[in-house]
């Protein structure tokens, strides 16, 4: 029995809940760690179960080097982001809702890099893009985490359609949704028409995911979210996910001159504009999100290239990132939690007061700015080298490269030096140290990047050479070393640390026109998205304005008139073919029961009060009803007439609501265009069904399903009314769809009866 | 309504109606009937009784509330399409049980289900209006 313990005000130091769900993640990792040395050794593992087969749909697993890369890095930053964020959630109200979103985040961003299935890889990217909706929006008591969610959403899932239709076309072009077929006809695909359109769809879906510009504004904002989130969102999952559909392309449609050049002009669009923005911000975490941007955008500008060292170095860079800067947030979340504020302006000095998280930062800057005996070192290396190696504008490859590199040295040293040395504000003279929770997942992840770079021989064949491999046919080994002689790379990296150096010595200056030249730009994509945004929203309310004004009339008659023209236009070149009136034959009541309708209708049609008209309606269908009855149709008749009695009394309860109606004619007008109007589109619509249905009749029926019925409905049925037997047996699943509409549209009636129309909210 | 005589009435024929409408359902099978019929038939028992002697008398009278009605319906219609899964044949398959003169299976639930399901979107459509 669990003992609930004494409400003492205070906050919590962890979230118990919290902290044993980091079992789900250690456990996916060790999995994952179970199938390393065989993945290492060339072994791929797949599973398939028949989802849906006849779209091509199959629950399609497979892990091979890419996955098992990605793979453990998602499962580690959930781990340590579990962990940490048992304490950094600790007493928020919501926090088990919390641990579900997250853990929900990191199985959907497991299956986008598991699925061997596009299908099943494309249901996934939605399912991130709806609970990093949910993550980044979790704070929903604040406007803009709600606005910042919404944006999030919009931008992401815009992409995700522009994926659903590549992956459609490309299944016209290569016949195949599975991805390990498709490489295999990667030359088919290359040259065909579609492939620029395919190429396009997938771009666009991989550049809003992960925030290539021009869609890149979307990311920035997503750190509303809580830091853990943040840490994960930019670390391992959601952003990554673009650069993952890329490599997973990049055997079936990469190496294309469109390929290249597209990827190496937005990758390099972008790592600049993010490195350039980051140096903006006072803000610790707003910092860090733009250089996630310039982080995305190298990704993306190395696997534009088509050598094994270019990929070689995305992978490595993508390792060396996800490292640091899930270290990163994670420590900059503790200087919050710990201070209260993440603003540059009022930090300093910390690393007496939280030695431990400042070890961290130092070990996770050190390696975002290269420096050597750490693993960034070893990939801004492999960077130079592939970037040189490029087919495509190997200068512009190395020139952005370079220039990122700088800033992010000269950025890593501020998120080091400001927050950390210096002298401990007065105000900061009480902060302490984070419970263990809050140490472990940045210290970690800081530091491992110091032994990955004292032995990358070891990373290059055990992580970076399967990943590559399973995205490149050549089997060329690109080996990473710790020294490789004096080289240009080694060259540009020097080059790289000084001009950080210098951009840091000038940081307040730069931040001063940084900030200036962002406050000034005339089109920026926020104000575009914004604006967009707006006309869309008055668009919509407009269209809705002139379409659902209220008018049942209206109604009535844009779907009467649409039913007329469209159908009459398809229907009237042909009706003196088919159709020909038929002979009048039946027994004599029918004729009268005729006579009978035409009376009722033209009572309706005169009639001065709604009751009379209801009346006369209600004379419609009892004709009608007892017309089918004479002609030997009383499952329908009985229908019929049930459905006629309860509708007249339903519209009865309704008129005695209703103002009086409006007379047809007003007093004292001989002529209105309305009545006219009514009275054309009635008649015709009238003269379109009446030679409809002279078509049908003189159309041979065929007779073969009611054969069956006929034959089967006792046998197999055990009922004689076949009617019945086929709505209940032998065709249940449309019935039961149909109820479902029914109970829904009973349901809508209800809400729409309840809410008296002078309180609606306006719109 | 205030009228003597349709209170009176309705008291006679409400049960008369309800009745009906079970023959109407059961007898559904081999002639003209069945399930949606026969939530019409007791629907309009039940708008007489509304319409009479208050939507209130229609609520005792049903105990339940018409949405669930409705939603019991639906679950009711698909429940009896689970069966068939366990015989290893395609959802809603009817499945019977029968000997030399009496047959019933899984189309009989179905059916039910129906009727409620349908019963249910009347009432709550005709206690709205009612209410309001």
């Amino acid at each position: 029995m669990r003992i609930t313990p004494p409400d003492t005000g205070a906050v919590p130091d962890c979230c118990r809940k919290g902290l044993y769900s980091c079992l789900l993640p250690a456990g996916l990792f060790a999995l994952l760690c179970l199938a390393w040395p065989r993945v290492v050794n060339g072994d791929v593992f797949t599973v398939q179960w028949a989802w849906v087969p006849s779209l091509d749909l199959n629950l399609a697993l497979r892990l091979d080097g890419l996955s098992l890369l990605f793979g453990l890095i998602i499962t580690m930053t959930g781990f340590f982001v579990t962990i940490y964020a048992s304490s950094y959630m600790a007493g928020h109200p919501q926090n088990g809702r919390f641990f579900v979103f997250l853990h929900a985040f990191m199985i959907a961003m497991l299956g986008i890099v598991f699925a061997d299935n596009l299908l099943l890889m494309f249901i996934c990217w939605e399912a991130t893009t709806m609970l990093s909706f949910l993550l980044i929006g979790f704070d929903h008591e604040k406007s803009d985490a709600r606005e910042n969610a919404r944006q999030a959403l919009l931008v992401t899932g815009a992409g995700g359609l522009f994926l659903l239709m590549g992956i459609l076309l490309l299944k016209s072009a290569g016949f195949s949704m599975t991805l390990s077929v498709l490489s295999e006809s990667a030359d088919v695909i290359q040259n065909h028409a579609l492939y620029p359109a395919i190429f396009i769809c997938f771009m666009v879906g991989a550049m809003t995911k992960s925030g290539q510009v021009p869609f890149h504004f979307w990311l920035p904002n997503a750190m509303s979210a809580p830091t853990p989130i943040s840490a994960f969102l930019h670390a391992a999952t959601m952003v990554k996910a673009g650069i993952y559909l890329l490599m997973r392309l990049h055997p079936v449609m990469g190496g294309t001159p469109l390929w290249m050049s597209t990827l190496v002009l937005v990758g390099g669009a972008t790592a600049l504009w993010g490195a350039i923005q980051a140096l903006g911000p006072c803000d610790l975490k707003r910092i860090l999100a733009h250089t996630t941007l310039m982080a995305l955008g190298i990704l993306t500008l190395f696997l534009g290239g088509q050598t094994v060292l270019s990929l070689t170095a995305a992978t490595t860079f993508l390792m060396v990132h996800a490292l640091y800067k899930a270290a990163l947030f994670l420590a900059v979340g503790s200087i919050d939690h710990q201070t209260g504020t993440r603003d540059l302006n009022d930090l300093g000095g910390l690393a007496t007061r939280m030695p431990l998280t400042a070890l961290a930062v130092a070990g996770a800057t050190l390696s975002m700015a290269g420096f050597p005996l750490f693993f960034g070192f070893i990939g801004k290396e492999i960077m130079y080298a592939g970037a040189l190696a490029e087919d495509m504008f190997p200068l512009f490859a190395a020139g952005i490269t370079l220039s990122a590199n700088a800033l992010m040295t000269a950025v890593a040293a501020i998120i080091l030096l400001t927050p950390f040395a210096g002298t401990l504000p007065a105000h900061l003279k009480n902060t302490c140290e984070t419970p263990w929770t809050m140490r472990i997942g940045p210290a970690f992840m800081g530091l491992i990047g110091v032994v990955f770079g004292i032995m990358p021989e070891w990373v290059s064949e055990n992580l970076i050479q399967p990943a590559v491999f399973a995205f490149h046919p050549d089997r060329e080994e690109i080996r990473l070393f710790l020294f490789h002689g004096i080289n240009l790379p080694l060259v540009l990296s020097i080059i790289t640390l000084t001009s950080g150096a210098v951009i840091y010595r000038q940081k307040i200056r730069l931040r001063r026109g940084i900030r200036f030249l962002t406050d000034h730009l005339w089109v920026t994509m926020p104000g575009l998205y914004q604006s967009g945004l707006t006309r869309f929203l008055t668009t919509a309310a407009t269209v809705t304005r002139i379409l659902q004004n209220g008018s049942l009339t209206t109604y009535m008659s844009v779907i009467v008139f649409t039913l007329v023209v469209l159908t009459g236009s398809v229907w009237l070149p042909h009706v003196a073919d088919i159709a020909s009136i038929p002979a009048v034959t039946g027994p004599y009541i029918a004729m009268g029961l005729f006579v009978f309708v035409l009376g009722a209708a033209a009572v309706v049609v005169t009639a001065r009060h709604r009751l009379a008209a209801i009346g006369g309606l209600g004379g419609v269908g009892g004709g009608v009803a007892l017309i089918f009855l004479v002609f030997g149709a009383p499952d329908i008749a009985l229908t019929q007439l049930l459905v006629e009695t309860l509708t007249l009394i339903f519209v009865s309860l309704i008129l005695l609501r209703l103002p009086p109606m409006e007379p047809i004619v007003k007093p004292g007008a001989t002529f209105q265009a309305r009545t006219l109007r009514n009275a054309i589109l009635s008649i015709s619509a009238g003269l379109l069904v009446f030679t409809l249905v002279s078509g049908v009749v003189s159309t041979p029926l065929d007779r073969s399903l009611t054969a069956f019925f006929e034959t089967h409905s006792y046998v197999s049925a055990h009922g004689r009314n076949i009617v019945n037997v086929i709505l209940v047996d032998f065709r249940s699943l449309d019935t039961l769809g149909e109820i479902c509409v029914i109970v829904l549209a009973a349901w809508a009636g209800v809400h729409l009866i309840r809410r008296p129309f002078g309180q609606r909210k306006a719109p | 309504m205030k009228s003597v005589i349709l209170k009176t009435a309705t008291r006679l024929m409400i049960g008369l109606m309800l009745v009906f409408a079970v023959y109407v359902f059961l007898r559904g099978h081999h002639e003209p009937g069945g399930g949606f019929s026969a939530a019409l038939l007791a629907g309009t028992a039940f708008s007489l009784l509304a319409i009479t002697n208050g939507a209130d008398h229609v609520r005792k009278a049903i105990r339940i509330r018409p949405s669930v009605m409705a939603l019991a319906g639906l679950a009711l219609a698909a429940g009896a399409g689970l069966p068939a899964l366990f015989f290893g044949k395609p959802f809603l398959t009817g499945i019977w049980w029968q000997t030399e003169t009496f047959a019933a299976g899984t189309p009989l639930l179905f059916d039910s289900g129906i009727f409620l399901a349908v019963l249910g979107a009347i009432l709550s459509i005709l206690l709205a209006l009612e209410e309001n």
